[in-house]
């Protein structure tokens, strides 16, 4: 039984992570770069939920809303600000602005909202439900994100799949010249990429919050780096290995934590990673791309 | 001796290590003179540790041309085996002697932790590097917070869970105290010791970057591909440049953590990573003074600027956007290309136009 619950809630705080990596994964495969803002967006989408919801007093479902819109405007000011002009630099210059624009997002959010963790209130309003005579409970929270986690998989995956902007974003993604000379706008599609993904983060953010209610600056980073963990080990650039990795990733560090020591939870995780990259560089659906001389 | 002989590179370290003795004389005599403030004073040992921090990640970004996000891991394994050893140790060597070993244990350790981290990790490039480097941080930092270790008359004892489980006869002692880190660490370091270690890195990183190894890792970063093909071996050249980085970060962090009484996992995190980095952007990737200058600039800015300490990291934020945009967007350079042309243009038409009028008026 304790395992059962256990495992439940890996793959809880897995779809956390598989929704956080679609944005990863999707950015990566069409602008070939690390955003590792990504993480700190989550974080962002959190605040404006708890503010709508503790500060104003609005419903939670327009807390979810005013996250998603405002996240989503921030993913496209920062692709038009800081990544747009570096599109043809060398990735250590894009590397270093994304890790320059991850951190002006926590350092704002410290200055705005303060260093204390505000407590966020839960936007599930469902019972925990008892099976096997109570002997495992599995909280609303629990069931809600794997719930949401699994339409907006299915979702994402029908948009891309089977809408012309999907095929378009697969287009660019595959190579970026050929798109364009097929009348594909290349920058209005990575502009959507990052829409898409910034919105992904502030809906993961409200789950994560729900399941976790103490709300920090610092709140997106370690989920945010975990995440991209899990688009490495499903293999980056794949929509349906974003997902797998997710789910894997948030059951080991479950259980790991359970099992062997919640300290080093996070080392086992990273591990992981590392692993991965030595046996399997492309990830589990990845494709493996040679090098070109 | 004749300076015109010297060649250039040879002229501008020498131009390097002149700035760094010169500013060391200058604050020995204002300390002797009590012009320095507490709060400055206290700062002298971490500067001295930053500068050899952001002078060995340069070695990393700006010459070998990797991003390492874990460069505190290093500085961490360096500080905990050499506080390690300067406590196990206690006071049965003389001081001098202590301090020496304790530099030279935390050198090597973290040199070790390189060679074993680089084998997996320099079979990767960029991003990828980039974000395993971040975990390999990560994983010292959970690590050494799980960590106890104790000594007593059979040996040292490990344990992962708490001090009890060392199971230690009377005369134990547990040394490292999981989260709460090793305490009771004899401030040994001294301004005069950071100041030796900054030119040991200084000589160690200039030569290595004029001598033929140096141009080999410089080939890699600039194009790999040709590097292979002339025959250079791309791992081993990774791997020297990566190591000696990791060593000198352990370096660093023995400096440091003898100039702390306690030493915990947490002084090393990821912001400590991201901070080194900012001082080697600023201070020019691959330019060795500039990462001397900036990360004792940096380091000091936020100490007399108190008011300002809120922003502080917000600025470096900032400044490391900027930075990147002005060097590496073709737009931006391409506008502030046409400025400075006008600016350079018109001052030196005026130049032109003055020379004229003086051969002008000789001829007359």
């Amino acid at each position: 039984m304790e395992f059962l619950s256990n495992l439940v809630n890996g793959i809880s705080l897995g779809s956390v992570y598989a929704v956080i990596a679609l944005g990863y994964t999707m950015v990566y495969g069409i602008a070939r770069m690390l955003n590792f803002a990504h993480g700190d967006i989550i974080m962002v989408g959190g605040y404006i939920c708890f503010i709508v919801m503790t500060s104003l007093g609005l419903p939670s479902i327009v807390g979810i809303l005013a996250a998603v819109v405002v996240c989503t405007i921030l993913g496209i000011t920062i692709e038009r600000v800081a990544y747009k002009p570096l599109r043809s630099a060398p990735s250590l210059a894009v590397l270093i602005t994304a890790i320059g624009v991850s951190y002006l997002l926590q350092n704002l959010a410290l200055l705005i909202w303060g260093s204390d963790p505000k407590s966020f209130t839960s936007v599930v309003s469902m019972e925990p439900l008892r099976l096997f005579d109570g002997s495992l409970v599995i909280t609303g929270e629990t069931i809600v994100t794997i719930v949401v986690s699994a339409i907006i998989m299915a979702a994402l995956t029908l948009f891309v799949n089977r809408t012309k902007v999907g095929h378009a974003m697969l287009a660019v993604s595959e190579d970026k010249g050929a798109a364009q000379l097929m009348g594909i706008n290349v920058n209005a599609t990575i502009s959507l990429t990052f829409a898409i993904g910034s919105a992904l983060a502030a809906v993961a953010g409200v789950l994560l919050c729900s399941a976790q209610p103490s709300l920090l600056p610092t709140t997106g980073a370690m989920p945010g780096i975990k995440a991209f963990v899990a688009a490495v080990f499903g293999g980056i650039g794949s929509i349906p290995g974003a997902m797998i990795g997710g789910v894997l990733l948030g059951i080991i560090e479950i259980l790991s934590k359970y099992y062997i020591s919640s300290q080093i939870s996070d080392a086992i995780v990273f591990a992981v990673l590392i692993v991965v990259l030595l046996v399997r560089p492309a990830g589990i659906l990845g494709k493996q791309i040679r090098e070109k001389v | 001796m004749n300076l015109k002989n010297i060649s250039r590179t040879t002229r501008q370290n020498l131009v390097t290590y002149a700035i760094v003795i010169v500013a060391f004389a200058v604050i020995q005599v204002m300390s002797a003179a009590g012009m320095l403030s507490n709060s400055l004073t206290g700062q002298l040992i971490p500067i001295c540790s930053y500068i050899i921090m952001a002078v060995s990640l340069n070695l990393t970004v700006g010459v070998l041309g990797e991003l390492s996000l874990g460069h505190a891991g290093f500085m961490s394994v360096g500080a905990f085996s050499s506080a390690f050893f300067s406590v196990a140790v206690g006071d049965a060597l003389p001081t001098w002697l202590t301090m020496i070993l304790a530099l030279l244990i935390g050198t090597a350790v973290a040199g070790v932790f390189g060679i074993l981290i680089g084998i997996p990790v320099l079979r990767l490039q960029g991003d990828y590097l980039a974000i395993v480097t971040l975990a390999f941080g990560e994983i010292i930092k959970n690590l050494l917070n799980a960590f106890y270790i104790g000594i007593d008359g059979s040996g040292l004892h490990i344990s992962m869970k708490d001090a009890n489980a060392l199971n230690m006869d009377e005369s134990g002692r547990v040394i490292i105290k999981g989260a709460q880190g090793i305490t009771g660490v004899n401030r040994m370091s001294t301004f005069t010791i950071g100041f030796v270690l900054v030119l040991i890195t200084l000589v160690i990183v200039l030569n290595l970057i004029h001598s033929r190894t140096g141009r080999a890792i410089m080939s890699i970063r600039d194009n790999r591909i040709a590097a292979e093909s002339v025959g250079i071996n791309v791992t081993k050249y990774k791997m020297i440049a990566f190591t000696i980085s990791a060593a000198l970060a352990g370096m660093a962090g023995a400096l440091y953590a003898h100039s702390l009484a306690t030493v915990v996992a947490k002084k090393f995190d990821y912001n400590t990573s991201i901070l080194i980095l900012v001082f080697v952007v600023v201070g020019g990737m691959g330019n060795i003074r500039g990462s001397v200058i900036a990360a004792a600039i940096l380091t000091v800015l936020p100490e007399l600027l108190r008011s300002f300490s809120d922003y502080r990291m917000l600025v470096y934020a900032i400044v490391l956007i900027l930075m990147m945009l002005f060097k590496q967007s073709p737009q931006i350079r391409s506008f502030c290309a046409s400025v400075w042309e006008r600016l350079r243009f018109g001052r030196l038409q005026a130049f032109f136009d003055r020379k004229k009028a003086q051969n002008t008026k000789k001829g007359a």
